[in-house]
Parts: structure tokens; sequence; C-alpha cells
């Protein structure tokens, strides 16, 4: 009894201690500026307390999965796990009406279950079927659903409002949430090795972002939403529309005039003193990415097939 | 007015098929053209089997040595990059209130930045294979997507587009889009940020700060 007691106790206070630390978390002084991150200020606290998570707790354990395992066996166990999302994969073209999608992830399911051995070996895609990545976040936008504000979910990281209601159910198209074998265990000990997996596999890409991002929690959430548009688009969104501000900077700052390196106000001639490239309308000032409209593709775009022009255009007027 | 004459006819075809053999000549012309006028896709290959095949090859670089990587970048990739329009894009609004010296600064620092993000990328690269997805775009075409999938040899094949824009010095890159995310659109709203907190020069110095902080880090990857 006492045991149990302790035990809970030092998961309260663990808890605790990575809440406080969380709220200590810098939350710089223009949060909730931009309009698709209204909720940045809790968003920094939770990304806060994601962070020391996964620094004192999930990466540890994370690298010494990488350290312990041999690759093939930690790909044998990525690739299990994909095949298992491979039913994700096929309901969700289905609801999006992509039939020939779901028949490649079926038949990858198929192939890879059998063939490769429960998912440990990928025949598939040497079989010239593509793994593809559908979940239900994506159905919904595809029937219309906005993104909504940016979310950082705890535990889970960055998310949506659609999206984070397409996690809660894409738990119904996981086989791991139907098992009947000792079921808590089993589902929980399965869940943890995923985690694990999925971090394990990310290590060396988080430690390039932490390396190379000014502020990380600004770059997973712009790395998040891009990739997400991107998927909607499954990996061909148009190409945004990034406007150019003008002339190239002049081959060589004029010797003669001591210019000091105060900034020049905004109304002073750019460059060569021509007009800006584009007419485009003046970039507001608050540093909104201005991503497109939650108005997502319309409905209806054609199933993409390699050689199809991508089928979807924004509504006009929608600039990035 | 009477029609022509039967052997008016035939010369009218023999012409009129004349006219379409030189309507088509062009096309075959361009696929002759010299490297220098290399379609943005062809670029892209061969620029990323050199470098693919220039770490394969050299065990200093498999294990992430950052000046021999960013010296390969430098050399191979660099030519191709339009480094002042990649910066313009990323400074984004900040760059009209930037004066000349300021801009040299920025385009200075960040091409320091992107070829160091590169070659931290680079250097997790084992053996991976480049595939090109086809290439959409009209003949005509100056401003490309060129898309490629870098796949290692066991794992998940990652989406590398590059948009190009054609110059007078050829194709040249001004965005790497990894998995979908836009680096440019990134940096841009990260320098975004700084610029609104404290100014171009704030960016400037954030940027040398963090180029001399993975300068001295780099001896360990």
């Amino acid at each position: 009894m006492s045991n149990q007691f302790k035990r809970i106790s030092i998961r309260i206070s663990s808890l605790a201690v990575l809440l406080l630390l969380a709220a200590c978390a810098t939350v710089p002084p223009d949060a909730g500026n931009n309009p698709r991150d209204p909720y940045e200020r809790i968003n920094r606290q939770t990304y806060a307390f994601n962070d020391h998570l996964d620094r004192y707790l999930i990466k540890p354990v994370a690298q010494g999965y990488n350290w312990v395992l041999p690759e093939v066996v930690r790909h044998c166990v990525n690739n299990g796990f994909a095949n298992i999302f491979e039913v994700r994969n096929a309901v969700n073209d289905l609801l999006q009406a992509k039939p020939s999608g779901a028949a490649t992830d079926l038949g990858r399911l198929a192939i890879n279950s059998t063939l490769g051995v429960a998912g440990c070996f990928d025949f598939a895609t040497g079989m010239g079927l593509e793994r593809r990545h559908e979940d239900f976040g994506l159905t919904l936008a595809r029937w219309g659903a906005g993104t909504g504000p940016y979310l950082v979910l705890p535990v889970f990281g960055p998310s949506d409002v659609r999206d984070g209601i397409g996690l809660a159910a894409d738990a119904y198209t996981n086989p791991i949430t139907y098992t009947q074998v000792a079921p808590v265990v089993a589902r929980n000990s399965l869940f943890g090795t995923y985690v694990v997996d999925t971090r394990a596999s990310l290590v060396e890409a988080t430690k390039l972002i932490e390396q190379i991002a000014l502020d990380p929690y600004q770059f997973e959430r712009d790395a998040y939403l891009q990739r997400r548009y991107s998927l909607e688009y499954e990996g061909n969104p148009p190409p945004p529309k990034l406007e150019d501000v003008g002339d190239p900077a002049p081959a060589a700052p004029a010797p003669a005039t001591p210019a000091p390196a105060t900034p020049v106000p905004a109304p002073a001639p750019e460059g060569g003193g021509a007009a800006p490239v584009q007419p485009t309308p003046p970039e507001p000032s608050p540093p909104s990415p201005t991503p497109p409209e939650p108005s997502p593709p319309s409905p209806a775009p054609a199933e993409p097939s390699p050689a199809q022009p991508s089928p979807v255009q924004p509504p006009p007027g929608n600039q990035r | 007015m009477m029609i022509a004459s039967p052997a008016m006819r035939r010369a009218i075809l023999f012409g009129a098929l004349c006219a379409v053999v030189v309507v088509l000549q062009p096309a075959r012309a361009a696929e002759t053209a010299s490297p220098a006028e290399q379609g943005p896709d062809a670029l892209v290959q061969s620029v990323s089997i050199e470098v693919l095949d220039a770490i394969k090859a050299d065990p200093a670089l498999r294990n992430g040595n950052f000046d021999k990587l960013q010296k390969l970048i430098d050399d191979k990739v660099a030519p191709h990059v339009n480094f002042d329009k990649m910066t313009r894009l990323a400074v984004g609004p900040g760059w009209r209130q930037a004066t000349p010296e300021q801009r040299q600064e920025l385009i200075k620092e960040f091409r320091i930045y992107v070829v160091r993000t590169y070659s931290g990328a680079l250097s997790r690269v084992t053996d991976h294979q480049v595939k090109m997805r086809p290439l959409r775009a009209q003949p005509g075409d100056t401003d490309v997507m060129v898309r490629t999938l870098v796949a290692p040899s066991n794992g998940d094949p990652i989406q590398l587009d590059y948009r190009m824009e054609k110059t007078e010095a050829g194709w040249k890159m001004y965005d790497v889009t990894i998995l979908g995310v836009s680096l440019v659109e990134t940096f841009r709203n990260s320098f975004a940020t700084v610029v609104n907190q404290s100014g171009v020069d704030g960016l400037i110095k954030a940027l040398a700060d963090r180029n001399k902080q993975l300068a001295a880090s780099s001896g360990k990857s």
C-alpha cells in the first residue's frame, strides 16, 4: 500500500517539476500576434513542458534504444509500425474517395505482412507501391475543414485543432487499440515502443534543428504547418508565392559615402531606385506568415497519379 | 477563282509539310543543348549525383567533417544557388529597411548559415539515392520547382524540392523544400520576428552569433 503511495507521489512530484519548468518558458513579448497561432503563450508553455519531458525522459531512452539495438532491428520495428498504420492510410483514403490510394495501402499491407514478415521488411516499395500518409486530420481537410489555430499538445507535440481531432479519431483505425491479448499491458508497451521508435528515428534531425533554428518553437510550428499543408496535396502543394521585395543588393557599397550603419527608415529609396519587382500589396507589419486561408482545397481534387498536374489551385487571392 | 491545279496542290502540301518539320525542329534542337543550357531538372540531377558520389567516395565526408563538407558545397552546389535572392526572400519586409551595407552583411551571414545547415543535413547522409520526380513546367517557364526524392538504402524517401529561376548565368536555385517545408518560408518567419524585436542589425548579429556558435561546435557533429 505504501509502495503504491510512494510511486504515485513520485509521479506527481516529477510531473509538478516538469510543469514548473514549463511555466518558466520564455514567451516573447509579441506572442499571440500571429493569426495562425493565437494561443502562442500557452503553446509555448506546453512546448517547454514537452521539451523537458523529451530531454529528461524520452530522448535518453531513444538514444539508449539506438545504442543497444542494431540498425537492422530498428528498421524492422519501424517498418512494422508503419505497416500497422497502413490500415489508417487505407481507411482514410477510402474516406477521401481515393480508391487507388486505398488499393495501394491495402496492397502494401498484404505484401509486407506476408512476404515482409509482419511488416518487418518493406518489399512493397520495391514493387512500385509507394508508402502513403493519410490520417483523419487530412480527411477532414479534404472535406473542407480548415486547420484552426495551432496547438501544441502535451506529449504529442505540434498539432492544430483539426489534426488534434484527427489524432483522437485515428485511435479507431489503429489495430493496436483493439488488441485483445492482455489488453492494457500490451497496448501500453506497444505504444511506448512506438514512441521510442519514432523518437529514435528523429534523433539526428532534431539535433540539426537544435543547432540551426533561431527559435525552436517557431521552427517546429512553421515546419509542422507547412508539412501538413503539403500532405493535403499529397506532397505536391502549389508553389508558394514568395514576394520578392526588390532589387538585388548593389554589387559593392559605394566606398566614398561614409554611410553610418544605422538602419534607414522604410521610405528610403530601395537599392537602385527602381520600383519593387512585383506589384504585391504591402507586407502586413506583424510577422504573420500569411499562409493560405483555412479555406482548403476545393472538393474533388482528381486523384494524383505521377503524370498528372497538380489538380487543385487555392482560391485566388491567397498568397503565402 | 479556280482551285489550284493538282501540281500546285502538291506544292502547297509539300510546303505545309516543310513548315511542320521546321516547327518541330526547335524542340529537337533543345534536346541537344549544350551543358550550359541544361534544363533545371538535369542540372539538379547532375549536381545531386555529384555531391552524393563525392560523399560516398570520401570517408572524411561521410563522417561529417564540416570543413570538407562546406568546401564540397561551395565548390559543387553554391555556383548554382542565387544567394542574393534567397537572402532577400528570407529576410522579407526587413530587406526594405536595410542599408546596402546591411544587405551585404545579411547576404554574407545568411550564406554561411545556409551552407552550414546544408552541410549539417549532408553529414547525416550515408548512401542515399536521388530519384527525380516528373518536372511539371511549360517549356518557356523561368521559375520552376524541381522535385526529387532522396531515398536512403533502407528507410522512407525524403521529398526534396528546389525552386529554380532562370537567369543569364543559367538556372539558379533560391529555395529548398524538405518534406514540404520550405527553408526560405521558415527562415522568413523567424527572421521577421528578430527584425521586429531588434531591427536589421539585430538580425545580422543573431545570424553572426549563431554562425560563430556553429563553427565552434563543428568539431563535434
